[in-house]
This record gives C-alpha cells, structure tokens and sequence, in this order.
C-alpha cells in the first residue's frame, strides 16, 4: 500500500536538498538561470524581498498562474510562499502542486497568534526560526524542514550567522544537560521536554536545518555551510546582482566546497558588483520582518 | 575495503549511516584523489541536475566511467543516482550531465510531483522478506537490455535493477533503518579489487 505524505517523505523531500542551493526566482527565464547554474530548487515568487521591502504595502502568496509557468519551466522542485497562518493560500498551493511551501515572514502575516496545522498537509513546509524554541514549535506544527530566518531582503549575512550560532550554541547546550535540567529549558524554550530528547539523542535538530535571509556571496554561503547549515536559500543576492548566472554558478560552487580556501577563491574572483544591502541599524522595528511569526 | 559515498549533494550522512550498520568502512568522495581509494561508490538521492553538474566540475566523471567499466569499481545510485547511471533520461534539462553506465532509460520523477510521493513496502530478488522503501519524487526504469537484471517492481514499473558491477534503486533506502541493500552492494563490492584500495 502506497502511503502519501507521511512525515518521513515529507522529511526525506528536504533531505534530497542538503548541499544545496535554492534559489528566489521571478521570472521563468530567471528559473531556467538557476536551474543550469544547479540550483537544488527554485522558490517562485513575484518579487525578491528586497523588492518586496522597497515596495511596502501587504505581500501576499503569488499569482497561481506565475507559479505553474514556473513549475512547467523547469525540471527541479518547485516551492513557493504563504502567509504565516495563511491556510488557505496553502491549500491553494497544494492544489497547484507545488513542492514545498515556505510559511514565510517575507509575506505580511496573516494571523499573529497561529502558525498553519502543517500537518493537515501532504506537501511538506519550511518555517524560519531564530533559536531553539522557534525551530522545534514550527517542527511540532508539522514543519519538515527549518531555515534560519536572518533578515531577508538586505544582502546582509548578519542576522543568518547570529540565527544559526543561536541554534548550534543551544543544541550544544541540550546536549550537555540531564534529563531533570532538560524539563526547565523545555519550559523556558516552549517545546516538549520528548522533542528535546530527541534533538540530545541526535545532536541536532531532528529535521534539516538551511540557512537563509542575507546570504549575497559564495563566501557567505560557505560561511553558512561552516557554521553548521545543511544547505543555503539565497533570495536577493542572485538576481540583484550585475552578473546573476555568474553569482549562481558560484554559490553552488561554494556550497558544495565550503570547506576548500582554494575554489572559494577560485570562484569569488570576477563576480561584477553585488547586491547593495543594508546595514541593520538603518532599519526600524517595523522594518524587522524576523520578529513575524515567533 | 572502503566504500565511498558521493559527497557533493543529496542524502550523504544517511548512506554513511547504513554503511556503518554494515560494518564497513565508509568515507566520503569529493574528488579523484578521495575515488582512487574505494572499491565500491554509493551515488546518493538529491538533485540529478544539480550532482551530474558538479560531477563533471569535480573531475569525477571520466574515472567512474572508465573504473566501473574495466570493473575496479561498483556503484549503487539511490534515485538521482539512478538517473545519471541510466544510459537514456527522459524529462531531463537539454544537455543534462549523465554517466550513462547503465543500459536502462529512465524517466525523472515518474510518479509526480512531492504531493504525490509515498513510502511503500515491497519485494527484492535476492532479499528474503519485504523491504520499505521512501519514494521522493522518484524516477522509474521504463526500459532495461538484456544485460540487465530486474530486482524489483512497483505495479510493472522497474524499481531496482542490476548490471554486473551496477546497481541502482529508484527509493531511497537511506531514509529507512533497513541496511540489506546495502549489504547486497557491500558483498558486490567484495568482487572488486582495485589498484590503490
């Protein structure tokens, strides 16, 4: 008997994508770009977040249509956003047929109270997280796969490092701890003292666990993979850049050889000019969209 | 003896996990130096697009070919690795990077998309008892010479299949705790012997 969307196939879907980059596109040709370059998956969007940033107003999930021309484009798992708490922008997503759907703090939220019931859902869901506690809630609301959540649309890698440090220092600290000290940092995180276990157990989070919001150059994306990612999300820093095959092609690269000084040159060198980015100070508590959905 | 596991995308510490339960000693492969010491390479599941590329960056494409074919090397490809073993890949990208071993054509992701991928137990030649395996989005052996031998299938449809030195699996046994395909491979690796391993 055939068994769908059981939580070990929806897991197993993010564990294909480890070592690998997943890229933000808006157009089909941008989709094709990422595809040629290696990307693992594309998220098909109508705007990067920086775009989405500059342009204010409700971000919603994307046009239906944009989404399918994009999914009959290329080849490679096709993802694509909703609203946090949004429902029913993910069942729409699921009827399209998408691969995975990232509950994004990209889009405007929906609804400040709830997380989406993720396990109501055949398609697997990304959620971002900046700590412990955010990943293992998201995880027990059915989310198969975690991102760091960063600071999406500023091409500035800071609050991804800051995010991942947080959760590598924590599963260090869940690993360290006795089962009486693990009921109180269950109680301080907001998670389940069995979902702790699991993580001491393993020594990490017990789904993947990718790095995105800020990443803009191959040195970032190796930086990433140092600090303990299981793969990259690079938003903005494709096609904001001069040269985006040039810039995708070398972040793949990157990723697979985070840990060679060597072709982390060889592919950093020539790249033309990045995407600006922004400084974090120059935004305001309302610019913060890590603060959506803890 | 060693046995590698292609480490430049996909499910890489899983391999690594079923190995060990096999009690061999696994290590992984990045480049031609890491391949020259193995009699047995696993390619894992992950994006055939993204690995067949990085492959051929890495240099890793002409050895495997040229080692498995003079038989002083055995290969195992878990669903990606299915498709770049395959000498035709229908639904692939124009120009898609493949090895082309294998006299099989298979079709990517011929059961759909992930909304339409499962887990589901089965029958293997050479395996007593059913075996479960995860099926992501996975590919189908459509067509198979005769040199090939067909292990198993999911309502006709070829799930795993054996040529000499090759095997390959369109499910993903490394996402299960099940190591018997593994094992099968490591008593076809005992066959292999190889200059520098």
């Amino acid at each position: 008997m055939k068994e769908q969307g059981t939580f070990r196939v929806k897991k197993g879907m993010a564990q294909m994508q480890k070592g690998g980059v997943i890229m933000d596109v808006t157009t089909v040709e941008q989709a094709q770009i990422a595809e040629k370059a290696g990307a693992v998956a594309v998220m098909a969007l109508e705007r990067v977040p920086a775009d989405i940033r500059a342009a204010g107003g409700v971000a919603r999930m994307a046009d239906p249509v944009m989404i399918k021309t994009i999914m009959d484009t290329v080849t490679i798992p096709v993802m694509a956003k909703v609203r946090i708490g949004h429902f029913t922008e993910a069942q729409i997503l699921e009827e399209i047929g998408v691969d995975y759907i990232d509950e994004s703090e990209v889009l405007t939220p929906a609804d400040e109270q709830y997380h989406i019931n993720k396990h109501k859902f055949k398609v697997p869901f990304v959620c971002g997280a900046r700590d412990l506690g955010e990943a293992l809630r998201r995880i027990s609301e059915g989310a198969a796969m975690i991102r760091t959540k960063g600071e999406p649309g500023t091409g500035n890698v800071v609050e991804a490092v800051r995010h991942m440090r947080k959760v590598m220092d924590q599963i260090r600290q869940v690993a360290g701890k006795s089962e009486d000290e693990l009921v109180v940092m269950a109680k301080e995180l907001g998670v389940s003292i069995e979902q702790l276990k699991e993580v001491k157990k393993e020594g990490r989070l017990p789904v993947v666990n990718f790095a995105a919001g800020g990443i803009a150059s191959p040195a970032d994306a190796a930086l990433m993979m140092q600090l303990g990612s299981d793969g990259i999300f690079v938003g903005s820093g494709i096609f904001k850049a001069a040269k985006p095959q040039k810039v995708a092609e070398a972040i793949v690269k990157a990723t697979m050889n985070y840990e060679d000084p060597k072709v982390l040159l060889e592919v950093s060198q020539g790249l033309g000019e990045a995407m600006p980015g922004l400084e974090m100070s120059t935004l305001t508590e309302a610019d913060r969209m890590q603060e959506r959905g803890i | 003896m060693k046995i590698g596991v292609l480490s430049i995308q996909g499910a890489i510490s899983e391999h690594f996990k079923l190995l060990t339960m096999c009690g061999v000693e696994a290590v992984p492969v990045k480049n031609t130096q890491n391949l020259a010491a193995v009699n047995g390479l696993i390619i894992p599941g992950g994006e055939s697009t993204t690995i067949g590329k990085l492959i051929e960056v890495a240099g890793l494409s002409m050895p495997i070919k040229e080692r498995t074919k003079n038989n002083t090397l055995a290969l195992f490809g878990t669903c990606a690795g299915m498709v770049l073993m395959a000498k035709e890949v229908l639904d692939g990208i124009d120009n898609q990077p493949i090895l082309g071993l294998m006299n099989t054509r298979v079709k990517r992701n011929a059961f759909g998309r992930q909304r339409e991928s499962f887990e589901t137990s089965f029958e293997f030649k050479g395996i007593e008892g059913s075996l479960s395996g995860v099926f992501i989005r996975a590919p189908l052996i459509e067509e198979a010479g005769e040199e090939v031998e067909i292990l198993s299938k999911l309502n006709e449809g070829i799930i795993a299949a054996r040529q000499g030195n090759l095997l390959a699996t369109s499910f993903h046994p490394e996402l299960t705790e099940d190591h018997r395909i593994h094992h099968y491979f490591v008593k076809m690796c005992e066959n292999i012997s190889c200059r520098l391993c």
